[in-house]
């Protein structure tokens, strides 16, 4: 299980956490097409190496936060507030 | 005939003991200290069980926990490890594999047979005619290995725990037990874990030099501060040093240990590894080790005239043991020097032994001390890709992550000293590895302060090679690879030749490895055996995946006990006791009725009723910008909810799908509370979150999560108000001052803070208080005996789901699935299409001409038939819906349902069939309005 070192609350067990993927930015709603939209709504690039996904501390401090986690090894080795706000 | 050897000095029996057990009917004794098996042995007891395809008898192998040939029967557990099980008092035990008897097994016919039993037989014999299949398993299955687990449920509940070590050493041995001891002087914190019942490793059966040795390190290991866990297994290491330890012994039984190292230490030894040649199966060919064990701990002489077959050191130690013991030496074999057994003879166990030369000796005994397999299970587990050394025979571990480290056999080989220093190093760098917790625990306890601190620079870590060693695995006849499988040489071969060139496919087409041994013994054999069958180089072949767990773990003491919350309103006192009829909703125990639901419904429907609704989610949203979510977040239109007013909602996905729906009252110019479904309060309260936090930062809305503060009642009836009017202080309840859908604050019963709103699920006249929730119970039996003498009743869950059905009102996740756009619900007219933004608008719009299948009211032509939830609805032959709530209507004495059917079925007036389960079916009309009942509102807004 990964050990999440969450800002507020110090390593934590990945159980606690939720996660949320990539975020891929939200399509302007007045013009996107289906096509555009459904990309958004169901598609993953699903790499193989680091990526910056958003979880969120679900059964702890609730903060939204910015992982980057390699893919294959689940090795983490950033973890920030979504937003960068600081403590 | 006893085969109990006088007082060794290493044993670990306690000879003024003696526990009588059963086995397979008949009565034996043995010693405390002893396993089943060396009890068994010691009395004298060759053949221990029968394989599982050829039922051919095996003796003692390797003599502790993997030995193949030991899984018994004990008591109503299945699958004892018999040689590693310490015996008790009164234990009744029985070999698994044998009928009618252990002596006589009327299957061992199939070894005549076996030339036609090769690898792949089931699959290609019993196949065709397919309808036979039902009699081939019937059959089949009193050939499966395995005993018989007890049919009684739950025999105990196992605990789990959570631990923090600091290092976590994964074997005790003497690498193990000086890793974890030279840790600890360090400051951290240790957690030693071994299989056995003991510390100590080989070093528990080896010689006195060993046992001074190890006497010194069980001295050592007691003084530092180091928890020892014997008789426990670490069976697999997952993300960032997960480790899951099950403690065996526990007095609890099998407790697992959840552990969050901060470096894992991997000290597993070696295993010993079998030669393949013909006969290697009989009972009295066994491992040096198992020979060794059975000498110095269990003091059991394991044969009395030996051949021994020896490539290292381990074998001549066995030697001189068995020299030691009385045990006549027919032959000693020197593989070093090219010698080896051709074959082993015998019946029911050794008889004879044939060495290269075709010389043939009569021995009672063979002794094999052919190499070893490195068990590198932990390693691999932590993405290490260990590579096979030629000159060792065996697998080394290849470059590991920060916080795994190795030693002892699995690193290499070299004489106490070596790997005691070799351990030392490595724990104290897995010590200065974990870290700052170990700074902790010295700053914590006044004794650790006089620890050495942890180093600072990286320890140097001693260089421990592995011996060479010569490359025994195959001999030069066909043999048992796998013994729990009764996989031969000849069969990895034949798979080889039918096509099966990948190991990984001849493993599963052959089935070794896959047996209770899990690849421990057999492993390489069976790799050299398939790299040779296709032309491979030894040094190339593969090896498996070794996954998590590294041993068996029971199913029991992974699922531990029941840990669920279960949820209950502040007025479950009142409900347990009038015995209202509970039902699980979710989390929440409910009550379904009080004993009537029809009656309940007949009440409401004439007088009045009340029901708890505290488990109705509930969420209070304040500040300036809350207009704005609940635009974004519902499909209809929120922006002018006046103060003082209630609003229906349906909320959708971003798919468009109707996610929950409620009600939300705007209190004030900046509070609201907003209501969801029981089950979906936690997820809409993530949602609302969700926005704020990803799309809109900038906007001032707190929440705050307000179910379980406030107790909740809806009171429904006619005589809601009349009822009310006697408890109510500062609220006007007529009609013109509270008007249907508004929202109003004040005291009930005395208890002050208490908000009402006028609506409910039940088409009646109705009122939802919800009051602190410390006097929820005193408001509700205010009501129920302020409302005696009109006829106030307490009414359930059920009659709840009947009036709301006959109001035609849906249940999300009942009458909607994930496919259910909003559309679909009939409820266009809350689809605001002008808003310019919210969840699911897109999809939505596109989907609006066709969404797929619509909710309706249905009633069966015949008034009495009620189709169960989930009935197929039919036209014609062609299936166009299902059946999605039905019930009987006690106030209009009918069947009601809602359906979903698709659009072209969906119109008013249309008749479809609908099949039921019995095969019979029954006509149905789709209703022009959802509600079977008082379509106008009328009693609603009255």
């Amino acid at each position: 299980m990964l050990l999440i070192d969450c800002p507020y609350c110090g390593p934590r067990n990945g159980s606690e956490f939720a996660w949320q993927g990539v975020p891929s930015p939200r399509p302007d709603p007045a013009s996107t097409t289906p096509l555009e939209w459904r990309r958004y709504l169901y598609e993953e690039d699903n790499l193989a190496g680091w990526v910056e996904e958003r979880w969120k501390h679900r059964s702890g401090c609730r903060a939204y936060l910015i992982i980057e986690r390699h893919t294959a090894t689940n090795e983490i080795r950033a973890v920030r507030l979504l937003g960068g706000t600081p403590l | 005939m006893t085969a109990r050897l006088p007082e060794r000095p290493g044993e670990v029996i306690d000879r003024s003991s003696s526990l009588p057990f059963r086995w397979n009917g008949g009565d034996y004794t043995g010693m405390a200290g002893d396993t089943i098996v060396s009890a068994l042995a010691a009395s004298g007891v060759r053949v221990l069980s029968r394989s599982f395809k050829y039922r051919r008898p095996r003796g003692v192998m390797t003599a502790d926990f993997n030995d193949p040939n030991c899984l018994f029967q004990v008591g109503d557990e299945p699958n004892v490890r018999a040689a590693h099980r310490l015996l008790e008092p009164g234990m009744d035990t029985s070999s698994q594999t044998s009928w009618p008897s252990l002596r006589f097994d009327a299957k061992a016919a199939t070894q005549a047979l076996s030339p036609f039993l090769g690898p792949g037989f089931y699959y290609k014999t019993f196949m065709r005619p397919r309808f036979l299949w039902p009699v081939y398993q019937r059959v089949l299955r009193t050939f499966a290995a395995g005993g018989k687990p007890s049919p009684q449920p739950g025999h105990s509940s196992p605990d789990k725990r959570y631990a923090h070590p600091d290092v976590l050493v994964a074997g005790g041995g003497p690498a193990g037990m000086m890793a974890a001891i030279s840790a600890a002087e360090r400051g951290a914190r240790v957690m030693l874990v071994d299989e056995q019942h003991e510390t100590g490793g080989y070093l528990r059966w080896s010689d006195s030099d060993g046992r001074l040795a190890l006497a010194d390190l069980r001295t050592r290991l007691a003084a530092a501060d180091v928890e020892v866990l014997t008789d426990s297994v670490v069976f697999g290491r997952y993300d960032h040093n997960w480790v899951g330890v099950m403690q065996r012994s526990h007095p609890q039984g099998e407790r697992l240990i959840k552990a969050r190292a901060g470096v894992l230490v991997v000290a597993p030894g070696l295993i010993e590894r079998p030669l393949a040649f013909e006969g290697n199966d009989l009972p009295g060919v066994v491992l040096s080790g198992a020979a060794r064990r059975l000498l110095n701990l269990y003091a059991v002489r394991p044969g009395t005239r030996a051949v021994v077959l020896s490539a290292n050191a381990e074998g001549a130690a066995a030697a001189a043991d068995l020299a030691d013991a009385g045990v006549e030496i027919a032959a000693f074999v020197d593989a070093r020097a090219g010698e080896t057994v051709v074959r082993a003879k015998g019946r029911t166990g050794v008889r004879s032994v044939e060495l290269t030369g075709g010389k043939t000796v009569e021995a009672d005994l063979l002794v094999t001390a052919t190499g070893w397999t490195a068990p590198t299970a932990l390693l691999n587990m932590a993405g290490v890709v260990p590579t096979f050394d030629p000159e060792s025979s065996r697998f080394v571990p290849g470059e590991m992550p920060d916080d795994v480290m190795a030693t002892g056999g699995i690193v290499g080989d070299g004489s106490v000293a070596d790997l005691l220093s070799h351990a030392a190093a490595v724990g104290q760098e897995a010590a200065r590895r974990s870290g700052h917790k170990a700074v902790h625990k010295a700053a914590a306890i006044p004794a650790a302060a006089a620890l050495a601190p942890p180093s600072k620079e990286p320890v140097e870590l001693p260089t421990l090679e592995p011996e060479p060693h010569p490359p025994l695995f195959i001999g030069s006849t066909s043999g048992f690879i796998d013994f729990s499988e009764d996989v031969t040489t000849k069969d990895i071969t034949a798979a080889a030749d039918e096509g099966y060139r990948s190991l990984e496919l001849a493993k599963r087409y052959t089935t070794a490895t896959m047996g209770p041994t899990q690849g421990k013994l057999e492993v390489i054999n069976a790799g050299v055996a398939h790299a040779i069958a296709t032309g491979r180089a030894i040094a190339g072949m593969g090896t498996t995946t070794w996954r998590p767990p590294y041993a068996p773990v029971s199913l029991g003491a992974l699922a531990g006990r029941m840990l669920e919350p279960v949820r209950h309103s502040p007025l479950q006192p009142y409900h347990e006791r009038v015995g209202a009829q509970p039902i699980v909703a979710g989390q929440w125990i409910r009550p379904n009725h009080y004993g009537d639901p029809a009656a309940e419904v007949t009440a409401v429907r004439s007088s009045v009723g009340v029901i708890d609704v505290s488990p109705l989610g509930k969420i209070e949203l304040r500040g300036r910008d809350v207009p704005k979510l609940l635009e974004l977040v519902y499909t209809n239109k929120w922006s002018k909810l006046a103060v003082g007013s209630v609003r229906y909602g349906i909320m959708c996905a971003e798919d468009g799908v109707v996610m929950d729906d409620g009600v939300t009252a705007r209190f004030a110019e900046d509070r609201y509370m907003m209501t969801t479904t029981s089950s979906g309060a936690a997820g809409v309260y993530d949602w609302l979150e969700e926005w704020l936090a990803t799309a809109h930062p900038d906007w001032d809305v707190r929440l705050t999560a307000m179910t379980d503060a406030y107790a909740s009642m809806n009171v429904a009836g006619p005589e809601s108000r009349a009822l009310l009017e006697r408890l109510v202080e500062g609220i006007e309840l007529d009609a013109e001052s509270f008007p249907h859908m508004h929202v109003r604050t004040g005291t009930v019963a005395g208890v002050a803070d208490c908000f009402l709103w006028r609506l409910g699920f039940t088409g009646e006249l109705s009122f939802e208080v919800h009051v602190p929730a410390g006097y929820g119970l005193h408001v509700w039996e205010a009501l129920l005996e302020q409302g005696a003498d009109l006829g106030a009743v307490p009414f359930g869950l059920e009659a709840q789901r009947i009036m709301r059905l006959e109001k035609g009102h849906f249940i999300v996740g009942q009458d909607t699935d994930g496919l259910t756009r909003a559309h679909s619900t009939g409820l266009s007219t809350l689809i605001n299409s002008d808003k310019p933004d919210f969840s699911g608008k897109q999809e939505l719009e596109w989907s609006e001409a066709d969404s797929g299948t619509m909710l309706v009211a249905l009633q069966p032509e015949d008034p009495a038939v009620v189709p169960p939830e989930a009935s197929q609805v039919l036209s014609g032959n062609t299936l166009v819906g299902r059946i999605t709530s039905s019930r009987m209507s006690p106030t209009l004495g009918r069947s009601i349902c809602l359906a979903q059917l698709t659009q072209d079925h969906a119109a008013p007036g249309t008749v479809v069939t609908v099949h039921l389960p019995d095969r019979t079916r029954v006509r149905a009309r789709v209703m022009e309005h959802h509600a079977h009942f008082d379509p106008e509102g009328s009693r609603l807004r009255g």
